[in-house]
């Protein structure tokens, strides 16, 4: 399971106007349920990568019982305390944000709609304040009507993060907030309006500290779904959370299970995103993840929810069996599976010592540690994921089959004046397997030139904080590779690889960025914020990324992929862009 | 199981009072309690199968890089070519297993799973071995003197077990094996590691084998020879050496043999926990933490368990047979 990376917020501050270009469309786009042919009673034909870039099975017919399970739980239900992947793209059952990622399949479904707004995000001021409209009449399931005080107030109270810990802080971090602010709860009677204004019930502005472009991507997040105040609970609200979307909590039994139905207060007419097929859903919490992929292959189960792919187990009975891999799909994400190469420790300050890593390093051997080219990924040349602007094929370590040069990389361990090869330590996830085998391959390949690698598991959730994220332990402690990973929480390459490439996002301990300190990329990043032109930012973005790779900082493993499987009976089953998992707004049950 | 002093065997070797009536001209020897406590192992068939098994398991520990290097490939060496790259199985059927890799190969990277079991034994065998000599060495001084001094050297003594008894050893294992550094005391790698297990394994479990020498010890110093030695001027250390000791063997020597299997579990316990011995050095508990994510693929799971299995089984029927033996009032 793997938790959208949290972005260094600091750096967040300081991004300028960037283009509108990727937020392009708008409107109410018609929804595949609305448009797709109604195939009554039989059901489509079973084929591999049939929801990916089109709809499996596009029903309209509504009714039916959709089944989920997931292998652990929420990090919680309240739209102010969450974020995980699969929960923005649940949550959107029973919540509607401002805006919304349209669901429709493949490269259509990363543009974002108006949902709880009329329009996208209207800006005179080049990206200093937003404002939306909020649509007339949208009631929550008690029959009251959603005012925009009520957007004011979900944003203000996920401000709290000792009450929500866990969302993202992207608008504590970019709103003008008063001094010394700290959430609805503790500071009730504090004005905010330096942030956020509601100048009548149907308008809301935010006013950021600095200009920010992509704010749109920001406020589709569920934070901005509204919160009723009288009926906000605290910590306590994701056991019954008041619903705006076209389904509400039945049952809740928090960690164990619960069940949806649907919300009569929710209006078609003023909703063009969600077709509602089902009649209701039920969700199993803490079921393990090797019996959900076969409860999906037996029938028993509509959805693992969690949709992180099959474990590896399944693989050898899924895809040798041409019937059930024509129930399965292999989306690509927008995640990296990389390994630092830190400079920071001896010998890898000198580049030619870099440089032997990645050639000795054997990528194909990486990438089935990874999970093997269905559910591992493609093998990655570079930082930039395929999906995202800039990505550009490297081919500066190209070797035949991916298999690594040991020739080349002995020249390089000369050039780097350690003939005989060295010793560093490899840090990784120790709960993490993949991680683990990674690891494992890469001591194989580089060993073969003398490089010897201790591998150095550390506890996931410190990781960052303590270990391979802490510069001053990584140096004491000759952690000179460190995997890593990282995936975006919108499809926007700034978002994505900012984070992980700026040197000015260095801090004492929790970076992301471990070996990437190079003062030309720092440079680079500058210009792209003040260039207006798309296509020259995408030109730049691919600059950076040869400039690293030239610097052999990062030995890229693998642009993520997963195996995910469609239960039998469902209907209108795609994969979008940005949920890279199948929309589950879209999901109806055959009838 | 047979009877201490069945007649009904072959007369020659039965029972000391047999040849009393068979012997025709031989000389009657006497046996000594060694002589008959062997014989009678030797007629034990399940115990002497045990033996034989652990013999061979230590010879294979033993020869292991000559085994591998006639019937494997290294231990270490990934052999990705046998490994379907989409499902990552491999690619033969059951696992891989030909007459190039007998038992198969592993999923995923595709070494050797023969090579990996037979290296296995190895580590499990050293750290089972040396950490019940730690336990043996130290709990026979520990229950020697408790048991001989008495007074307070027997509660200060007892109230250590009770404490080293009572303690949460797994917990315990598990915190220092996950923070001591990769050198320390002068070693690193594997071998600080498998000091560092013996340590753990050994030095904790003294006390159950203490306790069984302290009570011998007890019975033992009020019976006659001991206080015949004792009127003819002998001291303690004699006593202990020349009286205790010799009689204390038998209890110690099964004792140790039924504690190894448990050490090997326990080893194994450590491995499967992933604070054992690291990556890439095969380990038994360690290759099945690695095969539990492989489940659909069981001959992964399979050879390592059963080599557990086979070895924990042969030492407890062989420990079982030596106590009959040795004791066999105990049954």
């Amino acid at each position: 399971m793997s938790r959208r990376s949290i972005l260094a917020t600091a750096a967040l501050g300081t991004v300028l106007a960037l283009g509108l270009a990727a937020c392009g469309g708008g409107g109410a786009a018609p929804t595949p349920g609305q448009t797709g042919a109604a195939s009554a009673g039989a059901a489509a034909k079973d084929e591999f990568n049939a929801s990916i870039d089109k709809i499996w099975n596009p029903s309209d017919k509504k009714g039916g019982i959709l089944k989920l399970a997931n292998n652990g739980t929420w990090d919680s239900l309240d739209p102010g305390n969450t974020y995980y992947g699969y929960s923005f793209n649940f949550i959107r059952l029973y919540g509607r944000a401002l805006l919304m990622f349209k669901p429709a399949p493949g490269k259509d479904g990363n543009t974002l709609v108006p949902d709880l707004a009329e329009s996208l995000g209207e800006t005179t001021d080049g990206g200093k304040t937003w404002t939306y409209k909020l649509r007339k009449g949208v009631k929550y399931e008690d029959g009251t009507e959603v005012t925009s005080k009520d957007v004011a107030y979900a944003v203000a109270r996920s401000f709290d993060k000792k009450v929500h810990p866990s969302g993202p802080s992207y608008l504590n971090e970019l709103l003008d907030w008063p001094k010394d602010y700290k959430g609805a709860y503790e500071s009730k009677d504090a004005d905010i309006s330096s942030a956020i204004t509601t100048p009548d019930d149907q308008t809301i502005v935010f006013h950021l500290k600095q200009a920010f472009g992509s704010f749109d991507y920001i406020v589709q997040m569920p934070m901005t779904m509204p919160v009723p105040k009288d009926k906000d609970t605290g910590s306590k609200y994701q056991e019954h959370v008041i619903s705006t979307g076209p389904y509400m909590f039945d049952k809740n039994e928090i960690g164990k299970s619960f069940t949806l139905k649907r919300n009569p207060n929710w209006d078609a007419a003023l909703d063009p995103n969600r077709p509602a097929l089902p009649d209701g859903y039920e969700v199993a919490l803490n079921v393990n993840a090797d019996d959900i992929d076969n409860r999906i292959i037996s029938g028993d189960l509509h959805v693992a929810v969690a949709g992180t792919g099959m474990q590896t187990a399944a693989l050898s009975r899924v895809l040798p069996d041409p019937a059930l891999k024509a129930r399965a799909d292999n989306p690509s994400l927008q995640r990296l599976w990389y390994t630092s190469v830190i400079p920071d420790v001896k010998p890898l300050d000198n580049v030619d010592c870099r440089k032997a890593i990645q050639w000795a390093a054997d990528r194909t051997g990486l990438q089935q540690a990874y999970g093997g080219e269905l559910s591992g990924g493609e093998i990655a040349t570079g930082m930039i994921p395929p999906m995202l602007a800039g990505y550009k094929k490297i081919s500066t370590y190209e070797t035949p089959g991916s298999k690594g040069d040991e020739a080349k990389a002995k020249a390089a361990l000369t050039a780097c004046g350690q003939p005989n090869g060295f010793e560093t330590n490899i840090s990784y996830r120790a709960e993490r397997p993949a991680e683990k085998a990674a690891a494992e391959a890469l001591q194989q390949s580089l060993g073969k030139v003398g490089i010897k690698l201790t591998l150095k598991p550390f506890p996931q959730g410190d990781y960052f904080q303590l270990y391979a994220g802490r510069p001053a332990y990584v140096k004491e402690n000759n952690i000179g590779l460190a995997i890593n990973g990282w995936g975006s929480d919108y499809p926007e390459t700034f978002g994505y690889l900012q984070a992980i490439v700026d040197s000015r996002t260095i801090r004492e301990a929790g970076n992301y960025n471990l070996s990437i300190k190079m003062p030309e990329v720092d440079k680079l990043i500058d210009s792209i914020k003040g260039e207006a032109d798309e296509a020259k930012r995408t030109e730049m973005w691919a600059q950076i990324d040869q400039l690293i790779m030239d610097q052999a900082v990062t030995l890229p493993g693998v642009y993520a992929k997963s195996l995910l499987m469609r239960g039998k009976g469902v209907t209108n089953a795609f994969i979008s862009d940005s949920q890279q998992m199948y929309d589950y707004v879209a999901l109806g049950v055959q009838q | 199981m047979t009877a201490p002093l069945d007649v009904s065997g072959s007369a020659g070797e039965a029972a000391p009072e047999a040849v009393l009536e068979g012997a025709s001209g031989k000389a009657i020897v006497g046996r000594s309690l060694g002589q008959i406590a062997w014989m009678r192992l030797k007629r034990d068939k399940v115990a002497m199968g045990g033996a034989f098994i652990v013999v061979f398991l230590i010879l294979v520990a033993v020869f292991a890089p000559v085994i591998v290097a006639m019937f494997g490939h290294p231990p270490l060496d990934f052999n990705q070519d046998q490994i379907d790259p989409a499902t990552l199985a491999p690619k033969g059927a059951y696992g891989g297993m030909s007459t190039e890799f007998l038992f198969g190969v592993e999923p995923l990277n595709g070494r050797d799973l023969f090579s990996r079991v037979v290296y296995g034994a190895r580590i499990s065998l050293l750290i089972a071995f040396l950490a019940t000599l730690l336990s043996v060495v130290i709990g026979t001084i520990m229950g020697v003197m408790a048991g001989f001094f008495g007074g307070w050297a027997d509660t200060v003594i007892g109230r250590t077990m009770d404490v080293f008894l009572a303690f949460p050893l797994l917990v315990f294992a598990i915190a220092l094996a996950g923070v001591v550094p990769d050198k320390a005391f002068g070693l690193s790698g594997d071998a600080l590691r498998i000091a560092l297990l013996v340590f753990i394994i050994g030095f904790f479990n003294w006390p159950y084998i203490g306790r069984i020498v302290r009570g011998q010890t007890l019975s033992l110093r009020e019976r006659e020879f001991v206080d015949a030695a004792r009127s003819l001027g002998a001291r303690g250390p004699y006593i202990i050496f020349r009286e205790l000791l010799p009689n204390l063997m038998a209890p110690i020597l099964i004792y140790a043999t039924l504690l190894i299997p448990s050490n090997i579990l326990f080893e194994a316990a450590l491995s499967f926990l992933g604070v054992g011995v690291k990556p890439p050095t095969p380990t038994w508990g360690g290759m099945l933490a690695d095969a539990v994510r492989f489940y659909t693929i069981p001959h992964f799971t399979i050879v390592p368990g059963l080599a557990i299995f086979v070895t924990v089984l042969a030492f407890n029927l062989f420990g079982d047979g030596l106590r009959d033996a040795i004791d066999p009032r105990s049954r």
